[in-house]
């Protein structure tokens, strides 16, 4: 950051004076005058610089802190019916209107924003936990245990996911648990390919062998130096299997296989809102572009994070 | 060569034989059998059902027939429907989801190239920038928004198209419009960065040098070498529009496969539900083979021993 501010800022006229003569002393000179910036900041600045992941991030927030805080400032919750007032429009009353039931929409989908948010957060996080040892494992050690693991993994995934999903739920009795246990069965997969390919382009570097010489366990290197180092790819791909989750429950909630009512799921208030929404079209656009906000924030901040993570990929 | 399809074909065989067995055990992890029912049932009625159906047998015995009858295309009876047999529901509906499906993969070919490539030859003008609009909504709004929204707004608002049914040629057009939104962003994206490192590859200067002209260096060059990543996802699309019919046509009311699926879910019909997986999951690990096999006639640069990293 300093580095190019003081650039942009001085660069346009310079004068004799502002040349300082270096010293001819070695040790002065390879002294770093400037503050050194570290790869990872360079990456910060560089996702700044970054109009669209920032209005993304932005909207994230956004919606997070509407998820957490929309139904607690309304005076209605999730569940009551009030028949007397079904299918009412927006109004200072319900700000979103009413669903069919009577329910304040405003709650609903905030509460169905949540849902989603939990959904996608745990199953990123159960993704993240297995993939991160399965491929550490499989990329550290190689050879035979790669080649049992990484044909097992392959196996799992040729298999359908929104299949086993399906099948799972049908089987097991649909509950926000079930719904994440369901995502992460094959979820962690793409994780774990993802490590173990870093894992095995890191493992023959020099600070690996220099650690590995002076004793460090295998522990040791895969949690203190392969690891850390993977973080960028790490990052991308928890960010961009939000998204995907949120659409598996979305999808499943679309087939009654989500949540069940009274809970609100964005899924499901589309689906419902399908038999009666040209006369009540906000049943279907609120929550409708929760979704759709949510899913694009994380996939144009994914995006943005591959860039300023990786900027030999950036075009 | 022969080692690699083989190699290949073996994955597929122990995919669908674990997704045929995870079905068989999940059928008796439901409680309850299909004859318990509220009504007293005379035990010999009870014993003679059960031998009917085999229910008797030791379960390996039982998993052994269930797997025979499926090798012989016999994917059981439907609890709910009376006396229809699955592989007769499913073959019944097959052929509208079939057509909606096999027009869904033209179209979304055919576009999603087309606007992968005007975007890179105008890289960074206005075309391109709304491609990549397309692409990113493509990927971020579920098919089953777009078919609500292209319904509301075609059907309802502007009469353009009937609300429902699937009979003419126009019928044809909203759903394959939903089905194909997300796929066409994602080949657009595809298309567009390979064809951007085409165009900047040593080989295209060389085309330049020799003087050929621009037609065909973008027909014997470009184009040839830019498409080659989509081949890889006609798999995964295969996928995306088999899945994604799931809910189109129960929105547009088709009576394809994918209505039958959602209704068997909705009256928890077991057996037609594990029927319907088991031929989903069939056909979609034959579009993955397909596609390795595809890439390799095209793409001589694949390694065959190797698999994809990443």
């Amino acid at each position: 950051m300093s580095v190019n501010q003081t650039l942009s800022s001085q660069s346009t006229q310079l004068k004799p004076e502002d040349f300082v003569q270096v010293s001819t002393d070695k040790k002065v000179a390879e002294t770093i005058e400037r503050e050194s910036i570290s790869a990872w900041r360079d990456s910060m600045y560089r996702l700044r610089q970054n109009k669209m992941a920032m209005t993304a991030l932005v909207a994230m927030i956004i919606i997070i802190i509407a998820a957490i805080v929309g139904p607690l400032i309304s005076k209605y919750n999730y569940y009551s019916n009030d028949l007397l007032n079904t299918n009412q429009p927006p109004s200072s009353e319900h700000w979103f209107g009413t669903d069919d039931l009577g329910r304040d929409m405003w709650v609903r989908t905030w509460m169905g924003a949540r849902i989603s948010l939990i959904v996608g957060l745990a199953a990123a996080m159960i993704d993240l936990f297995i993939g991160v040892i399965y491929g550490g494992i499989m990329g550290y050690f190689g050879g035979r245990v790669d080649e049992i693991m990484n044909k097992f993994s392959e196996i799992l995934y040729s298999i359908p996911y929104l299949l086993v999903t399906i099948l799972l739920l049908v089987v097991l009795e649909p509950s926000l648990g079930t719904i994440i246990l369901a995502l992460t069965i094959t979820g962690w997969i793409n994780m774990s390919w993802i490590v173990r390919g870093e894992i095995m382009q890191l493992k023959n570097r020099e600070f690996v062998l220099a650690s590995r010489s002076m004793g460090a366990s295998s522990g040791r290197l895969l949690f203190r130096h392969l690891l850390p180092n993977a973080v960028g790819p790490i990052i991308v791909t928890i960010t961009l299997s939000v998204p995907s989750a949120i659409f598996a429950e979305a999808f499943l909630s679309f087939l009654g296989l989500g949540v069940q009512a009274p809970v609100s799921s964005l899924g499901s208030m589309v689906n419902d809102a399908r038999t009666g929404w040209m006369t009540y079209p906000w049943r279907m656009i609120f929550p409708a572009a929760a979704i759709s906000v949510t899913m694009l924030a994380f996939n144009i901040l994914g995006d943005g994070l591959r860039d300023a993570l990786d900027p030999k990929l950036k075009k | 060569m022969v080692r690699y399809f083989l190699n290949k074909f073996f994955y597929m065989l122990v995919s669908i034989l674990i997704l045929i067995t995870a079905t068989f055990f999940l059928m008796k992890a439901i409680p309850g059998d299909p004859f318990m029912s509220e009504k007293k049932v005379p035990p010999e009625v009870q014993a003679r059902l059960y031998q009917q159906y085999g229910l008797d047998q030791p379960v390996w015995k039982q998993y052994l027939k269930y797997m025979g009858n499926i090798a012989q295309g016999d994917l059981g009876i439907s609890m709910k429907q009376l006396n229809q047999d699955v592989s007769g529901l499913i073959g019944k509906t097959f052929s509208a989801s079939l057509k909606l499906g096999l027009v869904a993969i033209v179209v979304s070919v055919v576009i999603g190239v087309l606007l992968g490539m005007l975007a890179a030859l105008y890289h960074r003008r206005l075309i391109d920038n709304l491609a990549m609009v397309i692409a990113v909504l493509g990927i971020a709004v579920p098919g089953f928004l777009v078919a609500a929204l292209l319904q509301y707004v075609f059907s309802y608002k502007l009469h353009m198209f009937r609300v429902m049914g699937f009979t003419g040629p126009l019928d044809y057009v909203l759903p394959v419009a939903a089905l194909s939104f997300q796929p066409i962003a994602f080949i657009a994206r595809l298309t567009r960065s390979s064809m951007l490192e085409v165009l900047h590859a040593e080989y295209i200067k060389t085309a330049k040098a020799k003087g050929l002209s621009w037609a065909q260096i973008m027909f014997k060059h470009v184009i040839r070498n830019g498409i080659m990543p989509v081949v890889t996802y006609v798999g995964p699309m295969t996928a995306n529009i088999v899945t994604g019919s799931v809910v189109i046509e129960q929105i547009f009311g088709i009576g394809g496969i994918g209505k039958q699926f959602v209704q068997a879910i909705g009256v928890r019909d077991y057996t037609l539900i594990m029927g319907i997986t088991i031929f989903y999951g069939v056909l979609l690990m034959l579009a993955r083979f397909a596609t390795d096999i595809l890439y390799v006639f095209i793409d001589p640069r694949v390694k065959l021993v190797g698999r994809k990293e990443g």
